[in-house]
């Protein structure tokens, strides 16, 4: 960002905006938004409990196993659809209609079908990601070189070969990108997950808090849930960046 | 490759070939030999189905009717007998150099350190030594040719297929590289099917000439430049019958140009 031709650090807009918030904070002006100083104190108190490290434990757990299958299946299947015509006919639709379903809704569905435990938020939260990223690993795949996939032919490439030598590798800026969005979209399911199926995890602490006003604590959590899913993402971000210089040049 | 195929004279046949993209009908009752250990040039004007022809002799391509034989076999698909050099290269960019020429290699299972010294070598050959651990896009489009060619050769086939091969490098080095190619179908029992948009380059390295007409297309007239064939590399861009088949290129093919 740049200020009156100064380059400001990075992330100082987040500084202001803290800064803003402290000051709201401390005029006292809503229960709602105590000064993010005590959010901070409260944060550093909660941390360390029992309560806190179990429903980290547990939140972790849902969306590292979702997230991963959602990767281990959402990949594989986006490369086959940009592959065959065929299976992009038949699939698109769905993934299409499942991105911009509000899948919320249909969390009851999975309660009716996989229960009231970690397995339906774990499906929730790998439904949350999956579509983005065989969308975006489909698309990846579309606009890979043909001359690339002839050449791997021609030199008698298996379908195996081509998958893992060629349409992975030519996809891969645009799947790291489905994979970056799809875990911001995973900690929403995740969380969603842990409100709606069986209060556990960082959900049942968000509920705790809410219903009982503590704004102290139910910021602490959120900034953490934040500070996490910031974090992952701008890890992908920079993975992102590692593969781009020969994206440009396909 | 066993005795009898090649007893057979021609490496390649192509026979009645039909192909059309749809409602553009790109080759119409196409048919040309290339005989064995020989260079053919496909010479003719942009657009008028070099690259397809070459495609389907590579087994890439499928035609809509006609024959086609590498060996006397008939081509279903590609085979390890032909080895094909891309007009964009077709490189991989997250590669680097000694990958990317050890590739067709690679994909044939040869393991790591074999294929890496024969590409070593093929490397050094297209002159790109020091350049192993580049990648693509911080070559010349020259040198990302020449990867390309070194790749091709470093399989070893019988039929190496060369889309422009020299399209992008340098007049020196095409020089260069003409000679080499003199050399290579000279000394290699190679058969070259090498598409060109100079006619000078298809007279000086070719055994045939074939020259194409525009869409849809067919041979209109095959030329041997023969008579200079012995000559060394630096007479022959003097000679007086290459100097006439090249007039006699230009004469046939200036009336699609205009
Ligand atoms: N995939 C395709 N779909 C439709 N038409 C095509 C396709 N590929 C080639 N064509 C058409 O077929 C004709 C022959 O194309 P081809 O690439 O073989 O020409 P070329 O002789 O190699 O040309 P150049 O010298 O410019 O490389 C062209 O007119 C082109 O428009
Ligand atoms: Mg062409």
């Amino acid at each position: 960002m740049k200020l009156f031709g100064y380059q400001l650090p990075a992330m100082s807009s987040l500084i202001l905006w803290g800064l803003l918030w402290e000051i709201v904070g401390q005029l006292e002006l809503t229960f709602f938004l105590p000064p993010l100083s005590a959010i901070f104190s409260t944060l550093m108190e909660i941390s360390t409990t029992s309560v806190f490290l179990k429903a980290l434990a547990d939140t972790g757990y849902a969306f590292f196993i979702g997230t991963s299958s959602a990767i281990a299946i959402g990949i594989p299947v986006g490369i086959l659809m940009g592959k065959s015509r065929f299976l992009d006919e038949l699939l698109l639709p769905w993934v299409n209609m499942f991105l911009s379903a509000p899948l919320t809704a249909l969390v009851p569905v999975l309660m009716v079908l996989f229960g009231f435990g970690m397995k339906a938020i774990i499906i929730t939260t790998a439904l949350f990601a999956i579509w983005i990223i065989v969308l975006n690993s489909r698309a990846g795949v579309m606009q890979i070189n043909r001359s690339l996939v002839e050449m791997a032919h021609s030199f008698g490439a298996s379908p195996k070969d081509a998958f893992f030598k060629i349409y992975f590798w030519a996809a891969l800026p645009e799947i790291l990108g489905g994979v970056r969005i799809g875990f911001i979209r995973a900690v929403k399911g995740v969380i969603i997950g842990q409100l709606l199926i069986s209060i556990v995890g960082f959900g049942a602490l968000f509920e705790l808090y809410s219903s009982n006003f503590l704004m102290k604590h139910f910021w602490a959590v959120l900034i953490v849930l934040f500070a996490i899913a910031f974090t992952i993402a701008e890890f992908l971000a920079h993975l992102e960046r590692k593969v781009e210089y020969y994206a440009s040049r396909r | 490759m066993n005795d009898k195929t090649s007893d057979i004279e021609n490496a390649v046949s192509v026979h009645n070939v039909y192909k059309n993209y749809g409602d553009v009908e790109a080759l119409r009752d196409l048919s040309l030999d290339f005989p064995r250990g020989q260079l053919t040039s496909l010479l003719g004007p942009s657009g008028c189905g070099k690259t397809t022809l070459l495609k389907i002799i590579a087994g890439l391509l499928r035609a809509n009717s006609g024959e086609i034989t590498v060996n006397g076999q008939p081509v279903a698909g590609p085979g390890p007998d032909r080895a094909f050099v891309f007009q964009d290269f077709a490189l991989l960019p997250w590669a680097n150099v000694i990958r990317n020429v050890a590739f067709g290699l690679e994909l044939r299972g040869v393991d790591r350190s074999e294929r890496e010294a024969i590409a070593e070598k093929y490397i050094g050959d297209v002159g790109l030594k020091g350049f192993e651990k580049s990648y693509p896009h911080e070559l010349s489009g020259g040198m990302r040719q020449r990867v390309g060619l070194a790749r091709a050769l470093s399989v070893d086939s019988q039929v190496l297929l060369m889309d422009e091969p020299f399209s992008a490098v340098d007049e020196q080095t095409r020089r260069k590289f003409q000679e080499d190619l003199l050399k290579l179908v000279k000394n290699e029992s190679k058969t070259f099917i090498f598409v060109t948009h100079s006619i000078e380059e298809a007279v000086y390295v070719s055994d045939q000439v074939a020259i194409l007409l525009p869409r849809p297309s067919r041979v209109s007239e095959i030329i041997r430049p023969e008579g200079f064939r012995h000559k060394d590399a630096n007479s022959i861009r003097r000679d007086p019958e290459y100097l006439d088949i090249v007039d006699r290129i230009w004469a046939s093919l200036r009336t699609y140009v205009e």
